[in-house]
């Protein structure tokens, strides 16, 4: 029988196994979510078959499925004008909000001035802010960015006031000792030391414009310019209760999509890379 | 940077040689009824590649003093210079950035005293063989054992190539095994470099496997109890009749300066 010689080096840890393929890692991250799908399906057909509604207020989800590929060309312009709207606005917070939380974190009387300001401001419904936006610049494409980005700013520039406040005192006394002050202790370690707090900022930072963008979509109608909450508005206006339903899904799945694929990978790679989550359990 | 960095506002004459020279050091943090007396007129001088072992317990000013010698705080009254271009500190954490590699923690280091692109990765590689992590380079921090990181925090001591190297119980938080291990890695790096090591620790059995001296600081406040040569040929065993023998005298002397209850 072979002995196996175990060095202290044994006592790393072991590396990982090799990995599976990328179809069967695919299939396996998805068949929960098709099957989540497939059961909400299975829900709404239910519920239609049940006749407690009649089918022109909750139609059945293959008429909607069905007129949705038949409509396709027409959510995705709507799709379009929307997500313009939403990648401007959200390019604007992250400046905004970017320049706010730099200042609050390295300026000590605005953080005691506005500080807590900011928070507070997050917690502020976005539908609130459209009045005053209407009186501010009318109904145009200014007022909705404007609320956009009162919706986004707070939670980009908090996420890096708390990155900032967090960076483990160990490291920012290791990087003392090794000779790194004023800027360099600025580039080496305070910011890679808080960008995944950044990093959630912005993820929530998107999650909010998205939303503030629907909620303006749906009060001020622009003419000409149709995004998904106009559609969504004017379908409910006329009586069309499957565009309802098409306008909502295709929300959903930007949404979801953009929050949980683009965000959410992005926070996963910086999370492992950082050690923060085990690598093994992903 | 000079020669010679005087801190404190009665720096006293250098004797000549000593590479540290603590005077009549005084640390008190907080004012009035409130203050508390860390070290209370510690003086020590560190002949240059001398290896100096600080031992006491909890609350005898060992990290204070330590931080005093590098530079990241001053003495309340007293002095300290130390007689080099720079000074390497170690904690009991390893304190790596984790969204740098093993190679990048170390070169980090090198890139903020100033060393440019090639010197860094010939150096580099140099530390990290010299620790024995070649192959760990590409590796993160948290993907590594707690000797392995301690050692990647060598690598990165030794990368300021300081003279003077300070370690906080850089392997207090170690299993016996590395610790043991990394004892004799230290000392043959300590012996090859010439570096003048000053190394502050609680384990008793550790202070006399690796000083010539044994500095035994009594607490609250901290201050020099007694001063133990050590005259045990090296390389040394921690598990050795002799350094059990000083261990055991040193740890009687220990119990009479910390009074039971503490």
């Amino acid at each position: 029988m072979a002995v196996d010689v175990v060095t202290l080096d044994a006592l790393a840890p072991a590396r990982a196994a090799t990995r599976p393929s990328f179809g069967t890692r695919l299939w396996g991250a998805a068949w929960p979510k098709l099957l989540a799908v497939a059961i909400f399906i299975g829900v709404w057909q239910l519920v239609v078959w049940s006749g407690w509604k009649s089918q022109a207020v909750i139609p059945s989800p293959f008429t909607v499925l069905d007129d949705m590929v038949h409509n396709i060309g027409a959510l995705w312009g709507d799709a379009i004008v929307t997500l313009r709207r939403a990648l401007i606005g959200f390019a604007v917070s992250i400046v905004v909000g970017g320049i706010i939380g730099i200042a609050v974190a390295r300026v000590r009387v605005l953080r005691l001035a506005i500080g807590s300001m900011i928070t507070g401001l997050q917690t502020m419904p976005s539908v609130a802010w459209y009045p005053l936006a209407i009186v501010l610049f009318q109904l145009t494409e200014g007022a909705i960015l404007f609320v956009v980005v009162l919706g986004a700013s707070p939670s980009i520039a908090n996420g890096i006031i708390d990155g900032v406040d967090h960076v483990p005192p160990v490291l920012l006394r290791a990087g003392r000792v090794l000779g790194a002050r004023g800027f360099a202790s600025l580039r080496h370690i305070v910011i890679p030391a808080a960008l995944p707090s950044v990093i959630s900022g912005l993820k929530q930072g998107w999650a909010f414009a998205w939303r503030s963008l629907m909620a303006g979509e749906l009060i001020t109608l622009l003419p000409g310019h149709l995004g998904l909450g106009q559609a969504l508005n004017q379908s409910s206006q006329l009586a069309d209760y499957v565009g309802v339903y098409e306008a909502m899904i295709v929300i959903f799945i930007i949404g979801a999509l953009v929050d949980a694929v683009f965000f959410g990978s992005v926070v996963r790679a910086v999370r492992k890379r950082y050690g923060l989550i085990d690598a093994a359990a992903t | 940077m000079t020669a010679l960095t005087e801190i404190g506002e009665h720096p006293e004459t250098q004797p000549s040689g000593a590479a540290v020279s603590i005077v009549a050091a005084t640390k008190v943090f907080g004012h009035g009824p409130g203050a508390v007396v860390a070290l209370d007129r510690v003086s020590l001088d560190v002949a240059p590649g001398e290896f100096v072992c600080l031992l006491g317990a909890s609350g005898c000013g060992k990290s204070t003093l330590l931080n005093l010698v590098a530079g990241l705080d001053r003495p309340t009254a007293g002095s300290v210079s130390v007689r080099a271009r720079r000074t390497g500190l170690m904690f009991q954490e390893a304190a790596l950035f984790p969204w740098l590699t093993v190679r990048g923690n170390v070169e980090l280091a090198l890139k903020l005293a100033g060393a440019g692109r090639d010197e860094r990765r010939r150096r580099t590689d140099a530390l990290l063989a010299m620790v024995h992590l070649t192959d760990f380079a590409k590796k993160r921090p948290h993907e590594l054992s707690g000797g392995m990181r301690q050692r990647v925090a060598l690598a990165r001591a030794l990368a300021q190539d300081a003279e003077v190297l300070l370690m906080d119980e850089p392997f207090g938080a170690l299993d016996a095994m590395t610790r043991d291990r990394l004892h004799d890695e230290l000392e043959t790096l300590w012996r090859d470099t010439h570096k003048t090591v000053i190394f502050v620790t609680h384990n008793v059995r550790e202070a006399v496997r690796l000083g010539d001296r044994v500095v035994l600081l009594a607490s609250r406040p901290g201050r020099v109890a007694e001063i133990f040569p050590v005259s045990i040929p090296r390389p040394r065993r921690i598990d050795s009749a002799e350094v059990a023998t000083l261990a055991a005298t040193i740890t009687d002397r220990l119990r009479a300066e910390v009074p039971s209850g503490r």
